[in-house]
């Protein structure tokens, strides 16, 4: 095959049989919405659309749940971990490296690597110890809980990596922004619009990034590893290390996730690693949709929505109604409120049939 | 040399002797059934084949070569295939996903389509090939999983009970097609009750009973072998 074919029958796997959404239809809908996101900040006060930015932060870390659990059939609570441990890192980097020559891009690279490797170790033991199910999700919920309690009794000032205090329960603060090098004056991407249109590029790429991935022979292999692993073995396929791969490109979007939000808020904690910061991932998810990018990202910024206007009324009422929202969800529509509410209209079904 | 061996391998579960000391062995092109009462430990042979169950002592050889704690997914590369006696298909992928998964990673993409299309032919599936496997009735399941482990092109399949809960005339089809394989060079394995099946394909039959080989020889021996119906009617002991 030339590269040119090559390349383009490897663009038309952004459409394929593990996503929903596809035809001139769909793709005319994803173009107005992504119209209406490019327009957006021409409508609003530029201070909204930095603060906005914080939806789009979560996003990428659904996208990797979506990846893990949704395709992949493992249920992980670790995605907090992964973006508590990207966070403090790109902290602790940017601190003692400065925002000058790129350093924080770079420290952004960094950040994400080390929650892969870090990915990489905890899922080399889990699925090479064939830990599976409910374990899963109990060792994945104990390890981020374990980060949670190390980072907050680090309040004594001799936690400090270098320059980097990490200040215990408090959190860690005044990291730099993402900063682009660019001739005459670097830009700084404080909350603002810049930093939106930047948010949003790289969510674009994330997502139909992963459209491919699923869509691809390695998307059709996680998905066969989610229906049977045993069947999946025996036709001759690595099953651990196919596991393992999904984890780590999960695990690393959590990561970004994580490294946006600090540079976003040049802030974290640790409570970003505890209990109720851990499972909101999982109710955002599986309230969408978890087995298809689309609806993960539709219901993620709903339920997002919602919940950040009910803190308003007090974040311990909003929890009871994520709680009560995750086992409607569960009861009535277990694949997900979004993929319910679209099987009408779908005529392919055959993605959205079935369960139970 | 013979295909695969087997030598003095055991296996228990707990107190439960399920293989005991089976010496086995398998030519190249044969087609062989395994027969016994439910329980005598013949998916228990199969998955020690398969290294789904590692076994506690003997050994296994492939080919002359030594298999016994190789990981599944090298057995199954080495050329070996199998379809469960509970179809394991992914039920929530269409039946023309099924075939993609098991044919992908040894056919080339430009041709990917054309075998699909070629199996789904020969699987009578060509109707159904957007339907979700888990939709499918419980023979044609039965046959998806045949063409799944066919399409690796083994040179060894085992077969588990590949005709149960078939009609007359579909386990008579599927006779016909894994004699077709048969003829093309491929060595079958097949676990089956159905004794009309097993006249039909095998050339040679072992009955395992309590985890032991208790006879083997052609069909019509074993047919003749008057120990062999008792202990289909429970009247002889381990
Ligand atoms: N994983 C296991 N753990 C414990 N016991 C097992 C296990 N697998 C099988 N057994 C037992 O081993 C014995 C043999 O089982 P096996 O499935 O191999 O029999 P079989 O000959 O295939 O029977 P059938 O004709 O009913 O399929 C049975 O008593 C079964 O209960
Ligand atoms: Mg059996």
């Amino acid at each position: 095959m030339s590269s040119a074919s090559r390349f383009t029958s490897f663009l038309k796997l952004i459409e394929g049989p593990q996503t929903l959404g596809k035809g001139p239809k769909f793709w005319s809908g994803f173009g107005v919405v992504l119209l209406a996101a490019c327009a957006y900040p021409f409508f609003a006060d530029s201070y909204d659309v930095g603060n906005n930015v914080y939806f789009f932060n979560w996003l990428f870390m659904a996208m990797g749940l979506s990846l893990i659990w949704g395709y992949g059939g493992a249920l992980s609570f670790g995605q907090t971990a992964f973006f508590g441990v990207a966070g403090y890192a790109y902290g602790v980097l940017t601190i003692n490296l400065g925002d000058a020559y790129g350093l924080t891009l770079i420290s952004l690279v960094l950040a994400v690597g080390i929650s892969a490797l870090f990915a990489t170790i905890l899922g080399y033991f889990l699925f090479f110890g064939r830990i599976s199910g409910v374990f899963l999700g109990i060792v994945t919920l104990s390890v981020t809980l374990v980060l949670e309690r190390f980072m907050a009794q680090t309040a004594g000032p001799e936690w400090a990596i270098g320059k980097a205090r990490l200040n215990g329960f408090n959190g860690m603060g005044a990291m730099p922004s993402l900063t682009i090098p660019w001739p005459g004056g670097n830009i700084v991407l404080y909350p603002d619009v810049t930093l939106y249109y930047v948010t949003l590029v790289l969510l674009l790429v994330c997502y139909l990034g992963l459209r491919i991935l699923v869509n691809s022979r390695f998307g059709n292999v996680i998905v066969a590893i989610r229906e049977n692993p045993m069947r999946a073995e025996m036709l001759g396929y690595d099953v651990r290390k196919y596991q393992l791969a999904t984890f780590v490109i999960g695990s690393a979007l959590a990561g970004l996730s994580g490294v946006l939000y600090t540079s976003w808020g040049n802030y974290i904690t640790p409570a970003s690693m505890g209990m109720t910061a851990a499972s909101l991932p999982i109710v955002w998810v599986a309230v969408g949709g978890r087995s298809d990018l689309t609806t993960t990202l539709v219901g993620t910024l709903a339920v997002l929505i919602v919940f950040q206007s009910l803190t308003i009324y007090g974040s311990q009422y909003a929890l009871i109604v994520m709680g009560t929202l995750l086992v409607i969800t569960v009861l009535i529509a277990p694949r997900g409120i979004v993929i319910a509410l679209l099987s009408p209209f779908m005529r392919r079904k055959s993605k959205l049939e079935g369960e139970r | 040399m013979a295909i695969l061996e087997t030598r003095q391998l055991n296996k228990h579960f707990g107190g439960l002797h399920v293989t005991g000391n089976v010496d086995f062995a398998l030519q190249p092109g044969e087609m062989h059934c395994l027969i016994g009462p439910n329980g005598a430990g013949k998916s228990t042979f199969f998955k020690l084949i398969l290294g789904e169950h590692l076994p506690d002592s003997g050994e296994i050889l492939y080919d002359g070569e030594e298999i016994t704690r190789a990981k599944p997914f090298e057995r199954i590369r080495k050329g070996i295939s199998v379809k469960f006696q509970v179809p394991g298909i992914f039920k929530e992928l269409s039946v023309q996903q099924n075939l993609t998964i098991a044919l992908q990673h040894h056919v080339a993409p430009e041709i990917l389509q054309e075998e699909i299309d070629r199996l789904l032919e020969f699987l009578k599936l060509s109707q159904d090939r957007k339907q979700l496997a888990g939709n499918l009735s419980h023979g044609q399941k039965q046959w998806l999983e045949i063409g799944m482990a066919v399409a690796l092109k083994p040179r060894l399949l085992l077969l588990d009970e590949p005709t149960a809960g078939m009609t007359p005339d579909e386990t008579f089809a599927t006779g016909e097609m894994l004699q077709e394989l048969n003829r093309e060079g491929m060595t079958l394995l097949a676990v089956e009750h159905d004794m009309a099946f097993v006249r039909q394909i095998a050339h040679q039959v072992t009955v395992l009973h309590f985890g032991k080989i208790f006879a083997q020889g052609t069909i019509d021996e074993i047919t003749a072998d008057e120990r062999v119906a008792a202990i289909y009617l429970g009247e002889v002991d381990a």
